[in-house]
């Protein structure tokens, strides 16, 4: 349950919630309406929260068959033209990739949370950041790309997930939230109604029957090559505006840092307890947290490096996935090294701060 | 002066691009049925198909009416998700028997276990058509294949599976028939049963579905009046022609 705590302003008032419930009123206040989902644990929590508060606004709440199925039922729910969302785990998420490409393909709005546990497999439900290669390198076949956010509190899933439909809308594009299980478990104050509630906007391209019009098509496969190669040019240029007006990312203590520290999510809130007790030992250590997962924040971290940072310490809780975009946006000219654990071990602030010690002495 | 009078003709619900079909097929005159129910029903203005994949998936272009292509077998997902979201139109998927007999089982079973406000005509024609006629899982015993070229054998490759039975067991109160095309009756006994099948939906009655059974002759290696024997006397006899149910009436 989620708990009210006081109200702090007119019209501004704060709960203490898990992160996935923030996930869940954040949606229903961005106008979803239609939730497809299976259950999965470490998501159930926002899953609950939909069966239970969709009802209260006139909303639709499914329980899918399979996750294949209720990334599916997005699709139709979405080419009809509201405003939906699905939520998993790791491997039911591996589930959606096929819906996930057919949803970036055919243009489709929605929004697709990723509760992280550990895998591979069917693993174990303790936290990772092991789906961040999935979650940012598609899941699906062929050249698509999902915006992908990274919250790193309950504040922040509620706000991203509620700016994830405008996006959604705005791009016509699937938007991911990667949250983990540390995250979507813990309990934290929220201040909600930091935006008006919003009604899904009318999307003229949906389907609802022609009526008096031109037919419309939704389609996920073109019917000519040369269709097919404007179609991927289409979607190129897209992906390309994203990638040039979405990067977002919180830097911390890096002015006159030489190392910086580079983590998302749950992991960057534990890395900042460590990297204050460096830093109060003496040595002027920075975090750069990138929010954006895809597009990842390279020209901020770009900035860092022509500002004199030399070396980038990676930690994420997965055995190297994100190191591969430090790398990419470093481009050779800082070195990069790895701190990380895969298969759902937590990271302890000591832990972290002994490792951030070897990188500045 | 008018000589001639028109007294049959395109369906309006149809576009005038050509069918893409072999010669022979079932498709054609499947397409054709649905397209004459939407008109008779006066229900193109609101009605929404969705497309499967394997010989159907250009279906979206017969169709003058608002369509969505779907991945192979979600057909009922999508289906359901569309309508939910827009309760008003009259929402059905055209898939074939390797699309919803196949990989795309779950999502019918569930779709016709909710007893979803959707339409599906369903053709059984007793293979892969498109990827060249490999086993489906109706195919008949014996019948040879590409993927089992010997003929399928129950203790290999499974039994036929028998879907409008199936789902009349899940879904008592829809409306779920077979039929078949291999004659101008059973043809038009076709049409009445989709008829049925928009009808329930429409009504808010339940799930409607018509399995129809349909040749392929490039598959089938026989010519289209051979291919309406073997329906006859090779496939009705596993797959009987009946409505296993529908909804109960008021009294």
């Amino acid at each position: 349950m989620a708990y009210r705590v006081n109200q702090i302003a007119t019209g501004f008032e704060k709960f203490l919630m898990r992160g996935n419930q923030a996930v869940g009123e954040g949606a229903i206040r961005a106008g979803c309406r239609y939730f497809f989902g299976y259950p999965i644990t470490p998501q159930n929590e926002l899953f609950e929260y939909m069966a239970k508060r969709l009802p209260q606004v006139g909303g639709t709440f499914l329980q899918s068959e399979s996750e294949l199925a209720g990334i599916n039922m997005v699709f139709g729910a979405a080419a009809g033209g509201g405003r939906c969302m699905t939520s998993s785990s790791g491997p039911g998420f591996t589930l959606m990739g096929e819906g996930l490409t057919a949803l970036a393909t055919a243009q489709l709005p929605a929004v697709i949370v990723c509760v992280s546990r550990s895998g591979p497999g069917l693993g174990r439900i303790a936290s990772s950041q092991a789906d961040y290669r999935l979650a940012t390198r598609g899941g699906g076949h062929g050249d698509y790309q999902c915006l992908v956010f990274g919250p790193g509190s309950a504040q922040e899933l509620y706000e991203l997930t509620f700016e994830a439909f405008e996006l959604a809308d705005a791009y016509r594009n699937p938007v991911i939230i990667l949250s983990d299980a540390i995250l979507g478990q813990m309990m934290e104050p929220v201040t909600i109604d930091t935006f008006p509630e919003k009604n899904a906007p009318e999307k003229e391209w949906a389907v609802k029957g022609k009526g008096d019009d031109p037919r419309k098509v939704i389609k996920v496969a073109p019917h000519t090559d040369d269709e097919l190669i404007t179609w991927n040019r289409d979607l190129k240029a897209k992906y390309q505006g994203m990638k040039a007006r979405e990067q977002r990312f919180e830097s911390l203590y890096t002015d006159g840092a030489s190392t910086v520290v580079v983590a998302f999510g749950s992991t960057a809130r534990i890395v900042l307890d460590a990297l204050m007790r460096v830093r109060e030992d003496g040595a002027p250590v920075g975090l750069f947290r990138p929010i954006s997962l895809w597009p990842f924040p390279e020209t901020a971290l770009q900035e860092l490096l022509e500002q004199g940072v030399e070396n980038l310490v990676v930690v994420e809780a997965n055995n190297g996935q994100m190191i591969e975009d430090v790398r990419l946006a470093a481009a050779g000219e800082a070195k990069v090294s790895h701190y990380g654990v895969g298969g759902g071990h937590i990271f302890s602030p000591d832990e972290v701060y002994r490792e951030i010690l070897q990188h500045v002495s | 002066m008018k000589d001639y009078e028109i007294v049959y003709q395109k369906p309006d619900a149809m576009t005038d691009i050509p069918f893409p079909y072999c010669p022979g097929c079932s498709h054609g005159i499947i397409h054709r049925l649905v397209a004459e129910v939407m008109d008779e029903l006066d229900i193109a203005t609101q009605a929404i198909g969705i497309t499967s994949a394997g010989c159907s998936v250009r279906n979206w272009r017969q169709f003058d009416i608002d369509m969505v292509m779907s991945l192979h077998g979600r057909g009922p997902a999508v289906a359901t998700g569309l309508k939910r979201a827009r309760p008003e139109a009259v929402v059905f998927t055209c898939q074939g028997d390797g699309d919803m007999a196949a990989i795309g089982t779950g999502e019918v079973i569930h779709a016709a276990a909710r007893c979803e406000r959707i339409t599906v005509i369903y053709v059984n024609n007793g293979v892969f058509g498109a990827t060249g006629g490999q086993q489906a899982p109706t195919t008949l015993i014996g019948q040879a294949t590409p993927s089992y070229p010997h003929g399928r054998e129950p203790g290999v490759s499974g039994y036929p599976l028998k879907m409008a039975e199936l789902l009349a067991m899940v879904a008592p109160d829809s409306y779920i028939s077979r039929t078949s095309i291999h004659t101008v009756k059973h043809i038009l006994r076709t049409k009445k049963a989709i008829r049925e099948a928009f009808w329930v939906q429409i009504q808010d009655q339940g799930f409607g579905l018509v399995e129809v059974l349909a040749a392929c002759p490039t598959n089938w290696r026989l010519d289209s009046a051979a291919c309406m024997e073997k329906i006859e006397s090779e496939i009705i006899p596993h797959f009987p022609l009946q409505t296993f149910s529908s909804p109960k009436k008021e009294a």
